[in-house]
């Protein structure tokens, strides 16, 4: 651990898990129907739903995760920003208003409403789930990441809480409770990025960024002459960097070789017997310590050490015209050990604030990479109005006018919620806060820098953040099997009673599945485990749901069959790719396409016009 | 089996004239975000240009894609209920 545990913080989480115990034994004793455990009996306003939405939607990958990305490779995690924000304008000018006067309790209601169709059903709330699980899998690995400092407690062990207090919720309250708490949740997150970002603003840019509580300290930097000690155990060339291995104190410390200087590259070592070493030390010993600084600062032309206290625009531009040290992941074999450097490489702010860091679309770029791009943007674009657990947010309130009103807030909350992660996300990046090993915290930490009280309410607010949003998840899962599955496809006819106890057993399933890839899955930024989540709906969900609206010619097996389509196209895309082949087989995949949408949202909507072509007698059979 | 809403909703005349709306105002977006990911593939490089207020291109665009969602959503919602209140005038009490 690179940071200690918030006695402050582990307090202020311990009040929100009771907070949100109590809301829910609260509304638990008030939820006997299905339509109050799956629909909140139709009654929240437009307002509360609106920033239950934002609550919904501002999960774990938008605070850590896009706040991370952005601290690590800077414009390109604001990109997930623009592309999130996005989606909402397909929801609201497509989809919001049909999609309440169709559905009942889940988006398979409305799939369904003009066939009845078992394949319908079974597809649909397939689905839902497998998009559920996805979009699950990133706010498990984020609770996880979160609990680790604020608690002092090994990564699974969140997991394991999260998971556990959310079956719990869900479990006893459904609906009503999880859109509180989203209610709340959501307000919170977007008052307190708010005053976050005052902080950063207040502070300004330094060359030395001492936070109030930890000194900051540069990496090394050796001469030939000037060995301080250490010496050269061995040479190492990966890809385009001289690596030199030195020994001092029976320490052994990874450094890069510029000429006659070398330079400290922050490294963790794993041993074949399992033992991990951070800067050739246990992690405890405190080697591994936190990084990111501006390496020049030019305000107004001028050269300066500090700014100041600063506006948003000038924060930006003088970020804009001066130079940030990042780090960039290096993994290489020494021996036996598995190491993975992290290499100082001083980027000029120009190329922070453009896109191309982390997607290549300008130098080195091929059209693979442009096509990697493109279908990202499409996914974010297309995904926001086909998740489940967002579509069902619109059966809790009493018209289409309160499904339209909630929208309009949704956006303008998220909206403003957007543009703070770029201030939060450079602040992070320029305040000597990152945790190389994890992005994830990037937020969290640069509120610690501030002082231990504001991290201890962020921290707390994130983790509601996770809590609030993986509910509505299994609510939505519940739903798909106890409702579309069990009740509608097997035809079991469930009462009122058995069909809200059935999801609560739903509920307790999809969770325990959840902690297990939570876990799994550890490491991997969330935001972009997300990417996939928007992917997979895009090109399960969308094609069905606009074609259904837009198309008089959709047949029941035309949206069957572009349902399955997309899921199958876009799981086997992204389990062949390269981010899953490296997180688990450190091999590069068998093809390098990331994002699945471009082939599979297209596949789903040719399947889908060309079976309701070929089975137009269906829709003629039905009308006779 | 009945496949109505949670809740009884009373007959919207006013929904092919806000669907109609809806249409033409996300192909207006789409168009203002598809040219943001077409200058970002063919010359992202043009992203750096200094725009206004000393922030490039790429900021520049971005946020005004955010405010640029809202505005329409703000609008979006005052046309819709201008054509409600004209359409779906005999329903009200």
């Amino acid at each position: 651990m690179i940071y200690g545990v918030s006695y402050l913080a582990i307090a202020l989480f311990v009040v929100f898990v009771l907070i949100v115990l109590g809301l829910s034994f609260y509304f638990g004793s008030r939820t006997k129907s299905a339509s109050g455990y799956f629909a909140a009996g139709g009654n929240i306003h437009w307002a509360v739903n609106g920033i239950a939405f934002a609550g919904d939607y501002l999960s774990a990958a938008s605070f850590l995760g896009i706040c991370g990305m952005i601290a690590f490779v800077g414009y390109d995690g604001f990109l997930y920003s623009i592309g999130y924000l996005a989606g909402w304008i397909v929801a609201l000018f497509l989809v919001a208003e049909p999609m309440k006067r169709l559905g009942k309790y889940t988006f398979t209601d409305a799939l369904d409403s003009r066939f009845n169709s078992k394949a319908i059903q079974l597809t649909a709330a397939i689905s839902t789930l497998i998009v559920s699980i996805f979009y699950l899998i990133p706010q498990m690995v984020g609770a996880g990441t979160l609990v680790e400092p604020l608690l002092g407690l090994d990564h699974w062990v969140g997991v394991v809480i999260v998971g556990a207090v959310v079956i719990f919720i869900v479990a006893t309250a459904g609906m009503t409770s999880t859109t509180y708490v989203q209610f709340i949740k959501g307000g919170l997150l977007i008052i307190f990025s708010t005053v976050l970002s005052i902080y950063i603003f207040n502070n300004g840019l330094n060359l030395n960024p001492d936070a109030k509580n930890q000194e900051y300290i540069q990496p090394m930097t050796l001469s030939a002459d000037n060995m301080q000690g250490f010496t050269e155990v061995s040479n190492l060339d990966v890809k385009d960097v001289s690596f030199v291995k030195m020994e001092k104190d029976g320490i052994y410390r990874w450094f890069t070789k510029d000429g006659d200087k070398f330079e400290e590259a922050m490294s963790t070592t794993k041993t074949p017997d399992g033992v991990k070493l951070y800067n050739g030390a246990p992690k405890e010993e405190g080697k591994f310590y936190q990084v990111g600084n501006m390496v020049t600062i030019i305000k107004d032309g001028v050269e300066v050490e500090s700014t100041g206290k600063v506006s948003p625009l000038k924060f930006l531009s003088i970020i804009n015209s001066s130079e940030v040290a990042r780090y960039v992941t290096v993994l290489f074999d020494d021996g036996d050990n598995a190491v993975t450097a992290y290499v100082k490489t001083v980027t000029p702010g120009k190329e922070m604030l453009i896109p191309g860091l982390k997607f290549k679309i300008g130098k080195g770029a091929t059209p693979l990479s442009k096509l990697n791009f493109i279908s990202l943007m499409l996914a974010l674009f297309l995904g926001t109005a086909s998740l489940p657990h967002i579509l069902i947010r619109y059966y809790t309130v009493p018209s289409q006018k309160a499904a339209r009103k909630s929208t309009i807030v949704a956006i303008a909350a998220i909206g403003f919620f957007y543009v703070l992660t770029m201030f939060m996300g450079l602040g992070a990046a320029t305040n000597g806060v990152l945790n190389l090993e994890d992005g994830n915290m990037s937020a969290p930490l640069l509120a610690k820098a501030f002082g231990v009280g504001l991290f201890a309410i962020i921290s707390a607010i994130a983790f509601a953040t996770i809590l609030g949003t993986v509910s509505g998840l299994i609510v939505a899962s519940s739903g798909a099997i106890a409702h579309d599955l069990v009740d509608r496809y097997l035809g079991k006819q469930l009462s009122d009673k058995a069909k809200v106890k059935a999801g609560k057993i739903a509920a307790a399933c999809v969770g325990i599945v959840a902690i297990i890839l939570g876990i799994l899955f550890k490491g991997m930024n969330v935001s972009f485990l997300v990417g996939w989540a928007f992917a997979v709906a895009a090109s399960a969900n969308l094609p069905a749901i606009l074609m259904l609206l837009f198309w008089k010619k959709t047949t029941a097996k035309g949206i069957a069959w572009s349902i399955v389509v997309g899921i199958v196209s876009a799981l086997g895309i992204i389990v062949t790719g390269p981010s899953i082949s490296k997180q688990f087989f450190r091999t590069e995949g068998l093809h390098g396409l990331d994002s699945p949408a471009i082939i599979s949202f297209t596949l789903a909507l040719l399947t889908l016009v060309i079976v309701s072509l070929a089975t137009q007698k269906d829709n003629a059979n039905k009308k006779a | 089996m009945d496949h109505g809403p949670a809740v009884e909703l009373g007959v919207d005349h006013a929904a092919k004239r806000k669907t109609r709306l809806g249409i033409w105002m996300f192909v207006l977006y789409t168009i203002v975000y598809g040219v943001f990911v077409a200058i970002g593939v063919a010359n992202y490089e043009a992203m750096k240009i200094i725009v206004v207020f000393d922030l490039n291109l790429a900021v520049t665009y971005g946020f005004g894609l955010i405010v640029l969602a809202i505005i329409l959503g703000l609008i979006y919602n005052w046309r819709c209920t201008t054509i409600e209140n004209e359409m779906n005038k005999e329903e009200k009490p």
